[in-house]
């Protein structure tokens, strides 16, 4: 055999790539610097960056956490202004440290403030099954009575009264069974929608004041009044979207079916609703829907608002639900046909199941509308956070003070609604991956 | 509901409306239509019953009677002596400015972002994305107040500007003014011969119509490509400015001037509008800009570069082939966001602006006592500017659609 020397028999070993390919260096190569316009535009950015962040971090961080008026306050970090460089204003974090209780709660006393505490975290519990699907589903029938806690738990009274709203269910329930097994199905539902209502409207009161005199069980009445901050753009924001469901599941199929004159009744509300602005519904609640009751009656503000708010948030999640029905594939529609069910059956076994899994992004999202929406009771007069920005300038020691009030809110506001955006683009991917 | 059920041997019987489905949806229709006109028959009831009770059953004649408040912003002719109706109509005028300025100033940043947030350089598209979410995740009312704030604490005031010492100078050669009141622009004033040089604009704009239809033409016939827009700017500022100058500048400005405590003269636009416009505008964008974005990313990549392959340039892929299958995935959503920037236009009452809530809903509102007719003729004419945008916009989707054939 002849040896071939001029061929190499072993390997070199690998060198490093050269420093510019690989690394941060490349990294900023390509992504900020390849082109004469990139570079440009990254250094405008960079002097972007440091110009806001070099006005606003010394502002946040020599803020003053400890004065009592707006006037301590400014000579505060006047006094502190020498100690550092720039020596221009700087945050009164004082207002926030005074007042970040009432920005949650409102005027709710603060002895009860374990109340609004319970009632967010049974909020949590309740939720739980809802959104994450390996939980037992028994967790269910807890989401089912958390609402009636949660008003108990914020308003107080007694008892009875939500109690007494749940038994109008069982009613319901109870007079389906019986009409639907003497009279056949339809009865069976006129039944079960016409005995609660009797019993609501006629019964409730007499019924629960009765037993309350009997068993006083109850907690201190706390009155609307005293409701504000961030727990009532919550309980208006969550009793919204809660209530609205339903709501907007019947309007969707409403939209949805070849019955004309229902189908016009739908389509006419919804594209109502959607037409006209929140506030002109919230001038509703506040100045004219007393009017449309029986004389004499009056209720809630907060109540009134409620009701608005739903039927607004309804005509919202009518076409988000609508979405769903109509991303819903037809062979599913036509399976549900073909094993002989008949409309409701297929529409609460095999239809509406699918077509809400598809909707939860979206009605993430109509909830962080909504919730960014209830500032505006603001503007009729509630003490939502905006509002109680204008009762906090209203007090002599802190009168004049803007930004470090409105930037608290934007932070808080942020924080909720982006975290909950994220939520939904993961519930989004996590659905994807099914379909 | 698609099983039909066969004939029933013998006469009609009651129980068919139910059981048969010939006449169950009827059935089903017309129950529902009576609860449906007994609720609304109750509800109007109780309305009539209470509104008689307070004394002032529904009338409009309120429109007609004089206003006694005064309205600082006004596009019209107005003043406290005039009716309700026409402070209303300076309302309906308010909101329709604020919309317009609002939609336009939106798209323009909205696209700029979007297209941004596309960019390759990473550090231009972190700054947009930091942008979009802090809009987008904060109430617009907190945006709007925050602006005003903003505009009535960080501007200085008219009296800035005074003196051989002014802390606070105009600008664009002393024609524009920022104040803490509002903005000064020049206004522009006609003299004799004004009208000509307008007459001559709105012509050279038609003749670019003209232009542009005889140079697609003829790049049809032909395959020659003209620099249009070159042209096309041509007609539009040459003519217009000979005729300008050969008359003897006809057409001059008004510039604010400082008399006393204010400025006077010009054009004034309150910070309540501007900060309005402002909010509205930078809080729709970034929502502008996330539709924008998915429009430009809805566009296969394979498209461009088949337009590559034919031989175009870059500008003419982004105005041929991207763009008009970019805009069929935007416009819908960009419709809705529109009417949203305009029913957001509704907070104006926040920070005092006087659009048709501030006016009909508030001042009117609070005057009369009229709730009734008030927020029925607010909601009406909201709903009339929905359904009239909603309406172009959809004539318009229809014109730009996909036709298949």
């Amino acid at each position: 055999m002849i040896d071939v020397g001029y061929v190499r028999s072993n390997m070199l070993p690998e060198q490093a790539p050269p420093s510019s390919t690989v690394g941060p260096i490349k990294w900023i190569r390509e992504n900020l610097f390849n082109g004469v316009v990139n570079s440009i535009l990254t250094l405008l950015s960079l002097y972007f960056i440091w110009y806001v962040l070099s006005g606003l971090l010394p502002w946040i961080w020599y803020g003053s956490w400890t004065a009592s008026s707006l006037k301590d306050c400014r000579e505060v970090i006047a006094a502190a202004a020498e100690d550092h460089a720039g020596g221009h204003g700087a945050a009164c974090w004082a207002v926030i440290r005074e007042r970040y209780l009432q920005l949650i709660y409102g005027f709710y006393p603060a002895e009860l403030y374990w109340r609004p505490n319970l009632a967010f975290i049974l909020m949590l519990v309740a939720l739980a099954p809802v959104l994450f699907n390996s939980l037992p589903s028994r967790m269910l029938w807890f989401s089912a009575v958390y609402p009636f806690v949660a008003f108990w738990l914020l308003w107080g009274g007694t008892l009875w009264f939500p109690v007494m709203i749940i038994v109008g269910f069982f009613f319901g329930y109870f007079a389906f069974a019986i009409f639907s097994k003497a009279l056949g199905s339809l009865a069976g539902a006129i039944a079960a929608i016409f005995a609660p209502l009797i019993w609501w409207f006629i019964f409730t009161g007499f019924a629960s004041s009765t037993v309350s005199s009997m068993i006083p069980l109850g907690l201190e009445a706390v009155e609307s009044a005293k409701f504000g901050g961030f727990m009532l753009s919550i309980i208006i924001g969550v009793t919204g979207i809660v209530l609205s469901l339903p709501l907007g599941i019947l309007l969707a199929l409403g939209r949805q079916t070849n019955l004309f004159i229902v189908k016009t009744l739908c389509v006419g509300f919804i594209e109502f609703i959607r037409g006209v602005p929140l506030i002109t519904l919230l001038f509703v609640a506040s100045t004219l829907l007393n009017y449309f009751l029986p004389p004499g009656t009056t209720f809630d503000i907060i109540l009134r608002v409620i009701i608005m708010v739903t039927l607004f948030a309804s005509a919202y999640m009518a076409e988000t639900i609508r979405g769903g029905l109509a991303a819903l594939p037809k062979g599913q529609y036509e399976a549900a046909d073909s094993l002989g069910l008949n409309y409701w059956k297929a529409t609460r076994l095999i239809i509406m199941p699918q077509a809400l899994k598809i909707s939860i992004p979206g009605i993430v999202s109509n909830f962080i509308g909504l919730f960014k929406d209830s500032v505006l009771v603001s503007i009729i007069g509630l003490m939502d956070p905006i509002g109680l920005t204008n009762n906090i300038r209203a007090d002599a020691n802190w009168n004049g003070i803007v930004w470090e009030l409105y930037g608290f809110i934007a932070l808080m506001f942020f924080i909720f609604c982006f975290g909950m955006s994220r939520y939904s683009m993961y519930l989004e991917r996590k659905l994807k991956t099914i379909h | 509901m698609s099983a039909t059920t066969d004939p029933q041997k013998g006469g009609f019987q009651l129980s068919q409306l139910i059981y048969d489905t010939r006449y169950r949806s009827m059935t089903i229709q017309i129950v529902a239509l009576v609860f449906f006109l007994l609720g609304v028959f109750w509800l109007l009831n109780n309305a009539a019953e209470n509104l008689a009770a307070l004394g002032k059953p529904l009338g409009f004649g309120f429109l007609g009677e004089a206003a006694g408040y005064d309205i600082n912003q006004k596009l019209i002719e107005y003043n406290n002596q005039m009716s309700h109706g026409r402070a209303a109509l300076v309302g309906v005028l308010n909101t329709l400015l604020v919309a317009v300025l609002g939609c336009t100033l939106a798209t323009i940043l909205g696209v700029f972002i979007g297209v941004l947030r596309l960019s390759s350089n990473w550090i231009v598209a972190r700054i947009m994305t930091v942008y979009i979410e802090a809009f987008r995740n904060v109430p617009v009312l907190l945006w709007i107040v925050l602006m005003m704030a903003i505009f009535i604490e960080s501007l200085p005031a008219p009296r800035a500007f005074r003196g051989d010492s002014a802390t606070a100078s105009m600008y664009v050669g002393d024609a524009v003014a920022f104040t803490n009141r509002g903005f000064y622009f020049p206004k522009p004033e006609m003299f004799s011969g004004g009208m000509v040089v307008i007459v001559i604009f709105l012509l050279s704009i038609f003749g670019i119509f003209v232009f542009n239809r005889w140079s697609r033409k003829r790049q049809e016939a032909t395959g020659a490509i003209l620099p249009n827009f070159w042209i096309s700017l041509c007609i539009l500022l040459i003519p217009t400015l000979l005729i300008y100058f050969f008359l003897g500048r006809p057409i001059g400005l008004e510039y604010p001037e400082l008399k006393g405590f204010n400025f006077k003269g010009g054009i004034y636009m309150r910070n309540s509008l501007i900060a309005l416009t402002f909010a509205l505008a930078l809080y729709t964008a970034a929502f502008i800009a996330e539709i924008v974005r998915a429009g430009i990313m809805a566009v296969s990549k394979g498209q461009s570069e088949a337009a590559f392959a034919l031989g175009l340039r870059p500008s003419r892929t982004m105005n041929l082939i991207i763009l008009p299958q970019a805009l069929r995935v935007i416009i819908p959503p960009l419709i809705s966001n529109y009417l949203n920037l305009t029913k957001n236009s509704s907070l104006a009452i926040a920070v005092g602006y006087m659009d048709i809530t501030g006016t009909l809903g508030g001042i009117t509102l609070n005057q009369t006592g009229r709730e009734m007719e008030c927020l029925l003729i607010l909601m009406a004419i909201y709903l009339s500017i929905s359904l009239t945008i909603s309406t172009i916009m959809n004539w318009y989707n229809e014109s730009v659609k996909l036709r298949e054939r």
